[in-house]
């Protein structure tokens, strides 16, 4: 009744030496320690295509931790594919169809089916959640290259390869110098600016958190300050809310500009080392981030340390507590609160984190000054500039900066050149998937922190994702909770549990709405963090303001 | 998952439901309302000082006024003012819609693995009408498991796994990564698929699962549960216990305190209780071993040997042809029998011409009554017991040193210590409780320093992790010493004021310099000085060490050299400081303390001590024999020199445990009148004249004293099986047999003889014992705990200073040489205890390790054409053995090691019986031997 173990090994999987000597080689020069554990994996997928259970095993006894602690690492993050001895591994490059609302609308699962058809011989296809291409849709990736506005032929001429980034056009170290780069920065290296005129004017500028939390950033600054040496900075580039792409927008225009807010921010601050974390979704920023910072340590700008860190395709990662986790190379599990991470964050350290955009915001704000920036609200009780990413039935799709507090009709009709010919608009996410879904008739309310919580939603990210009357409002709802579901790390009960039967009720087309109520209230209420909090805004929303019909 | 949050500690007045409560801020919502009692309901709560809290069930959710979301009490710590509300109709329908969510997952709850869980009472406590109106989430929820579901797993012999139960909380997570510290279970994937895995998603009974069913405890669904409730598919639990005892574990030193469950007498589980050894930790042996108790092949009957069964040396019975050879009699007759053979030795020759081997699985009464009986009724000194093949050694270095033979630290000190040093022991293996301890220690970020000669997992927790050349223990110590003193980082107070010799040792070192020693142990110099450099910086440095230290020729020199280490850097005396030499088995401590020792009455008390003896000849009524009595290996060698004509051996199983089997079974076989008390027919019973069946410890009350120095009651708990008797009752019965009328009627009698001659019982009785269940001994107060920590303030020597004692390096007894080119090893696996007596007749344990193994490292097996799994004969200078070859990455290159548990190929036969010249203890952890495949011999 029980299995007969191989006594003449001892208990479990045996360490095969072939794979530590393939391993050792293949990790170079990597350092060994827990943190840099994912990069090890991707080292592997990398290589492979796939991480084979024997290769873990390896990779456990190098790295000095258990056979599981490697495995369940491994198995939280979906870019990596384990394979079982004797099971047929996955063809080594993928083809990554985005399944996020702005490509579904644009046929992304009729395309997936053509693809699946057509390549799986040869690729490994997927279906991915939102790639972060919402204005190309449908987006696809084929191994490290984005394909935009996908379709067969354009998938089948990228089929011969190559498989690595297409680097874009972006400002240069040279010409971010030419325009005045890095001078602000060399002014507060010099004192010629003290770190609490930079708060000063940081706070007055009244910038806040753009991962979107809406935190005031110079309030942030002065809290981190306040904790003892060491500390860390963490750079939040896991910017995986669906529609959302200011942040890849931002990398692949200003590296540099990111670059100069981030050192600004840490030294400030006191942080001993930054660290980047980009999700793996978007290759050409962190080959770019890894170029540019390369040649800034060649001009010895590097004041403080930068490391590069890739995700590893985990929604839940863009959660601070989360990203922190997976920087030390474990799941990306939310942490309980307090203790907040300004006091008890990477490494247990004090830590800043800040999103991509607010970063870019700071030496702009620095050198033109804090009113500059505050006075840029589209009234005067809005304040400074936003990047809004929009997608979706607009005519021209893309990151908009505009004034913060500007109506979405105004946005649309300024920004994106309207509704797209034949289409009217009918609902929108103002915040991504996680900010919920409003009718159209709310599109003169401002978009800005603080004004769509009262009905149970919130700007987020700015991710905006126009529908319109050609849309079926609830397959979007249907979209954004199996995205969530499929994203719940799993650690809390509400939301492990609370997602899933959300979405397969939706999926039995029930509308039995206080079935629907309870299961928001619990999760509301009762979730660790903010994925499972607001997950349910959506369907919450899809009663509120759209079964009528 | 971020590690526990450490809030510093000071008093805070918040509300809970409006009642004002001041309390430690450091302490939880949920810990702080079931002081004022009440009751929040918990899943992924522990409600265990082992475990950390971590907040994911929600179960436990409270309101605080002026925060956005409900907090999980369990996580959450007050703050000044702060008003929690733990119940009203927010916090109730959040809750009830947590267990709603969770159940609609399961199983109905009378088709889950256990429909008694924890979970299912928490569930039944705030009453919810589950009527299912959520979609069932996987294959077996709401119904019934499926039979082989992908969510069911039965490969593991001891524990039965329903995934379909879980509700991922991550407690077997914990139990298994953060208490015992084994990380086989983790937490797989993400969303709904979150859920345990073993290794790789291995199968369980296929993973590096050690079966210590922390995991089974922790789990409140009975997701994980004990196979042994389950039926036949381990899918529904078909066995629930009638009777909950306390008892302690009879395996090794560690002294884990247990809770029993017993059905119709059978022992059908056992959990760990929250004993100051174990904290509620047990491991395989303990949880899952208790079956050799009903074992069907129990002695029920004395027997007496046929007169047509003619011993000798290669006999072999067993329990299935024992009938042939003796027969059934009644106790009278045996009883009767076993004394007038041994007042016939004794009339023919003299006392000296009788021994006795104790026990030290025995409870400290028994051991205490078969010293009596040996030197009081037989007179003579001859009584001995396996201390002698364990820490002999280290009991003779730590009397010569330090005047006391005991461990001057618990285990469980490992947590408040700097620096660790663990060398010659494998915990993992033999002391697994203890081993989560230091374990515990070296995640919080202790040293741990493991030196042995092979490499064992423990090392992945060290710091320094080194593996040197066996027998090479003095040469790599005093290299150690040598660093201490060249670079100046001893004690000079402490040395000045608690310890005599260290002019001598500061000249006779200078010879061991490490950049010499590193040839000798192949250690570089580098590690050498790296680690005494940090065991004598840290503040509070602990020394364990086990058999790998103590088997030796010059195990007595070994053990000296870690005592002195101790010594010159004050690593005595103080709270995470000191010296503990792990002890093996249960009561192998007591034992000892109790006067099973040739040499010495109880405490340890010289037999050449005229004052002493008088006192016993006093209370004895009686005269005693003024000379030491023969150890172990010296008696096994005066049978053959036909000195000694008649053994009575309690509990002991020489014809597997002593070196050299050819010579020891020889010299059994040799005997005139044997007398084997014992509850299974053993090896060495098959040489006895007369078996009594005694009572296994379940079956009997007593007391045992660990290797803490903790003395623990456990009372009995089941009725033996037939006619089998108490051991004291036996011993009693043959003292009164030769003319003693020894007037015990209960073995608390016995206790308080004990107390009348033991100072070290001073301020422990029973009735104490009873009450506490544990006394750690010296207790200067009988109201307040015993001293767990020793030698604060001088030794208990004449002069009351400790003896530094210098050791010169010599090389082992036998070395390797060209026909016997490899070293053979012995010593114990996880699953199996001494000589496997109990555990190979525990199912659970021996299905894990069911057969006889040589461990070999890959390299040597590709070097030697040989193959894993075939059989293999190998040889010493003493005798050969077949066995299977296992494959071990962890054995060092150039050795052989084999478990010594194994009566189909008994590693004994291999041993060599050279004695340490102080310990008497032969060295079993080096001999030359060689390895052959089987197949070129047909």
């Amino acid at each position: 009744m029980h299995t007969k173990r191989d006594i003449s090994l001892p208990k479990g999987r045996e360490v095969k030496d072939v794979k530590l000597i393939y391993l050792k080689k293949l990790l170079g020069k990597l350092p060994i320690k827990r943190d840099m554990l994912i990069e090890a994996l991707h080292l592997i997928q990398d290589q492979e295509g796939y991480i084979r259970k024997d290769n873990i095993v390896a990779l456990a006894e190098i790295f000095n931790l258990s056979m599981v602690e490697v495995y369940e690492v491994a198995s939280f993050y979906h870019h990596f594919d384990i394979v079982d001895e004797g099971e047929k591994p996955p063809n080594k490059i993928k083809i990554r169809i985005c399944s996020g609302l702005s490509c579904e609308i644009n046929q992304s699962k009729v395309l997936k089916k053509i693809i699946d058809e057509k390549f799986k011989d040869n690729f490994h296809v997927q279906s991915v959640p939102c790639i972060g291409n919402c204005d190309k849709a449908p987006a696809a990736q084929i191994g490290k290259r984005s394909v935009e506005n996908a379709d067969f032929n354009k998938i089948k001429n990228y089929s011969t390869g190559p498989f690595t980034p297409q680097i874009p056009k972006y400002e240069s170290l040279d010409k971010y110098l030419k325009r005045g780069g890095y001078k602000i920065f060399k002014k507060i290296l010099n004192r010629k600016v003290t770190s609490e005129e930079v708060i000063k004017v940081l706070s007055e500028s009244k910038l806040s958190g753009l991962g979107g939390a809406g935190f005031s950033s110079g309030k942030k600054w002065e809290i981190v300050k306040g904790f003892d040496k060491p500390k860390f900075m963490t750079v939040n580039g896991d910017e995986g809310e669906p529609g959302t792409f200011k942040d890849r927008f931002w990398i692949e225009n200003k590296p540099h500009q990111l670059f100069e807010g981030a050192l600004i921010a840490a030294h400030v601050v006191g942080c001993e080392k930054i660290y980047f974390y980009i999700r793996d979704e978007y290759p050409a920023c962190i080959e770019i981030l890894k170029r540019e910072l390369d040649k800034l340590k060649k001009r010895n700008l590097v004041k403080v340390p930068i490391e590069i860190r890739r995700g590893a395709g985990a929604y839940i990662c863009g959660e601070e507590s989360a990203m922190i986790e997976s920087i030390e190379g474990k799941r990306g599990i939310p942490r309980h609160r307090p203790p907040y991470i300004a006091e008890r964050g990477l490494f247990d350290k004090p830590t800043l984190n800040h999103n991509i955009e607010t970063l870019i915001w700071i030496p702009e704000i620095l050198e033109k000054g804090s009113v500059w920036f505050s006075s840029q609200g589209w009234t005067k009780l809005h304040h400074g500039l936003r990047s809004f990413s929009v997608s979706g039935r607009v005519k021209y799709p893309g990151v908009k900066i505009a004034p913060a507090g500007i109506p979405l009709e105004d946005l649309i009709n300024l920004h994106c050149g309207g509704m797209q010919d034949g289409h009217k608009l009918m609902a929108f996410f103002p915040g991504g998937a996680s900010g919920g879904i409003f009718p159209a008739k709310m599109a003169k309310n401002p978009m800005d922190f603080g004004v769509w919580e009262k009905d149970g939603g919130f700007i987020g990210s700015h991710a905006v994702v126009i529908l319109s009357d050609k849309d079926n409002i609830l397959n979007a709802v249907k979209n954004t909770i199996d995205f969530f579901e499929h994203e719940s790390c799993g650690q809390c009960t509400p939301c492990r549990v609370g997602l899933n039967k959300i979405s397969n009720l939706l999926k039995q087309n029930s509308f039995d709405e206080k079935l629907y109520e309870d299961l928001n209230y619990v999760m509301r209420d009762s979730s660790i963090c903010g994925l499972g909090q607001s997950a349910g805004n959506c369907i919450n929303h899809f009663f509120k303001f759209f079964n009528k019909n | 998952m971020s590690s526990q949050l450490k809030i510093k500690e000071k008093k805070v007045t918040f509300y809970i439901d409006d009642i004002e409560v001041t309390s430690n801020s450091n302490e939880t919502l949920w810990n702080i309302a079931k002081q004022y009692n009440k009751k929040i309901p918990y899943l992924c709560l522990k409600d265990s000082n082992n475990y950390r809290p971590d907040g994911n069930c929600r179960a436990c959710m409270v309101e605080i006024e002026g925060e956005k979301n409900l907090s999980a009490s369990c996580i959450r710590y007050p703050s000044e003012g702060m008003k929690v509300k733990t119940f009203g109709a927010r916090v109730e329908k959040n809750r009830k819609l947590i267990f709603e969510l969770l159940a609609s997952d399961m199983p109905l709850q009378e088709n889950c693995p256990d429909p008694n869980s924890h979970f299912w009472k928490q569930y039944e406590s705030i009453g919810i009408d589950l009527n299912y109106r959520l979609p069932a989430g996987r294959p077996g929820a709401q119904s019934e498991i499926p039979v082989k579901s992908i969510l069911n797993d039965i490969s593991h012999p001891s524990i039965t796994v329903n995934l379909d139960a879980c509700i991922s909380c991550g407690l077997c997570e914990r139990a298994c990564r953060e208490v015992q510290v084994n990380d086989v279970i983790g937490m797989e994937g993400r969303s709904h698929n979150s859920l345990p895995v073993f290794d790789v998603k291995d199968e369980l009974g296929n993973s590096t699962c050690v079966g210590c069913g922390e995991c089974v405890q922790a789990c409140p669904t009975g997701a994980l549960i004990e196979k042994n409730f389950m039926d036949s598919h381990g899918v529904k639990r078909e066995k629930y216990p009638d009777e909950l005892k306390k008892s302690l574990c009879p395996f090794c030193g560690v002294g884990c305190q247990t809770e029993v469950q017993l059905l119709n007498n059978e022992i059908l589980s056992v959990n760990g209780r929250n004993g100051p050894a174990n904290k509620g930790k047990l491991c395989v042996k303990g949880r899952f071993g208790m079956d050799y108790v009903m074992s069907e092949e129990r002695l029920t009957k004395p027997l007496i040997r046929k007169k047509e069964s003619i011993k000798n040396p290669k006999i072999n019975i067993n329990f299935h042809n024992y009938h042939d050879h003796f027969e059934e009699v009644s106790w009278e007759e045996a009883l009767d029998f076993a004394a007038k053979g041994l007042i016939k030795t004794k009339s023919n020759f003299s006392g000296n011409a009788i021994a006795g081997f104790g026990s030290a699985k025995c409870t400290n009464e028994e051991a205490f009554l078969f010293q009596k009986l040996m030197r009081q009724v037989f007179n003579t000194n001859n009584v001995d017991h396996c201390t002698r093949l364990c820490h002999a050694s280290s009991v003779a270095a730590l009397m010569e040193g330090i005047g006391s033979g005991a461990v001057t630290i618990p285990f469980t000190a490992a947590e408040d210590s700097e620096c660790i040093i663990l060398i010659g022991a494998n915990p993992e293996k033999n002391h697994p409780v203890a081993s989560t301890f230091l374990k515990n220690a070296a995640k919080k970020g202790t040293n741990l320093i493991v030196l042995d000669v092979v490499k064992q997992n423990l090392m992945r927790h060290a710091s320094h992790g080194l593996i040197f050349q066996p027998g090479t223990d003095v040469s790599l110590l005093n290299a150690m010493i040598y660093t201490i003193i060249e670079e100046e980082l001893y004690d000079k107070n402490y040395i000045k004021t608690f310890t005599v010799g260290f002019e001598d040792l500061k000249n006779s070192i200078k010879l061991y310099s490490p950049e010499k020693m590193e040839k000798i142990c192949k250690v570089s110099s580098k590690d050498i000085r790296e680690i005494a450099r940090l065991y004598s910086k840290s503040s509070k440095s602990i020394i364990f060490w086990g058999m790998g230290i103590s088997q030796h020729i010059h195990g007595t020199d070994n053990a000296r050299c870690l005592i002195t280490l101790s010594l010159i850097t004050g690593n005595i005396g103080k709270p995470g400081a000191g010296i503990h030499p792990l002890r093996g088995q249960n009561n192998v401590q007591g034992a000892s303390d109790a006067g099973l020792i040739p040499m010495v009455y109880p405490d340890y008390k010289s037999v050449t001590d005229d004052e002493i003896r008088l006192k016993y000849e006093k209370e004895w009524d009686c005269s005693l024999d003024n000379s030491p009595g023969l150890t172990v290996v010296e008696i096994i060698n005066h049978i053959l020199k036909s000195n000694i004509k008649a053994m009575y051996i309690l509990g002991e199983n020489p014809a597997m445990s002593d070196p050299d089997q050819t010579k020891t079974r020889l010299a059994l076989s040799q005997l005139e009148h044997l007398i084997v008390q014992d509850i299974f027919f053993t090896e060495t019973a098959s040489f006895a004249d007369v078996i009594f069946p005694a009572t296994a410890q379940p079956e009997k009350s007593g007391t045992y004293t660990n290797s803490n120095r903790q003395i623990q009651i456990a009372k009995q708990i089941r009725t033996p099986p037939g006619n089998a008797r108490q051991d004291w009752e036996l011993i009693t019965e043959i003292a009164k047999r030769c003319g003693y009328d020894w007037k015990y009627k209960e073995v608390k009698d016995v206790f308080n003889e004990m107390s009348i001659f033991m100072n070290s019982l001073n301020n422990i009785t029973w009735e104490r014992l009873e009450k506490e269940d544990a006394v750690c001994y010296p207790s200067k107060n009988i109201n307040q705990p015993g001293d767990e920590v020793i030698f604060t303030d001088g030794f208990p020597t004449k002069s009351g200073l400790a003896k530094i004692v210098p050791v010169s390096f010599s090389e082992p007894n036998e070395l390797p040489d060209s026909k016997y080119p490899m070293i053979l090893t012995t010593g114990r696996l996880l699953e199996h205890w001494h000589t496997g007596a109990m555990t190979r007749r525990s199912y659970d344990l021996n299905i894990q390790e069911p057969e006889p193994t040589v461990s070999m490292n890959p390299e040597d097996i590709k070097k030697l054409s040989l193959t894993r799994g075939e059989m293999v004969k190998v040889e010493t200078r003493r005798g050969s053995i077949c066995l299977l070859l296992r494959e071990d990455r962890n054995i060092s290159m150039g050795i052989l090691f084999i478990p010594f548990c194994y009566l189909e190929a008994p590693a004994n036969f291999l041993t060599d019986s050279n004695l340490d010249p102080f310990g008497k203890i032969p060295e079993f952890k080096f001999s030359a031997a060689n390895v052959f495949s089987l197949k070129d011999t047909v």
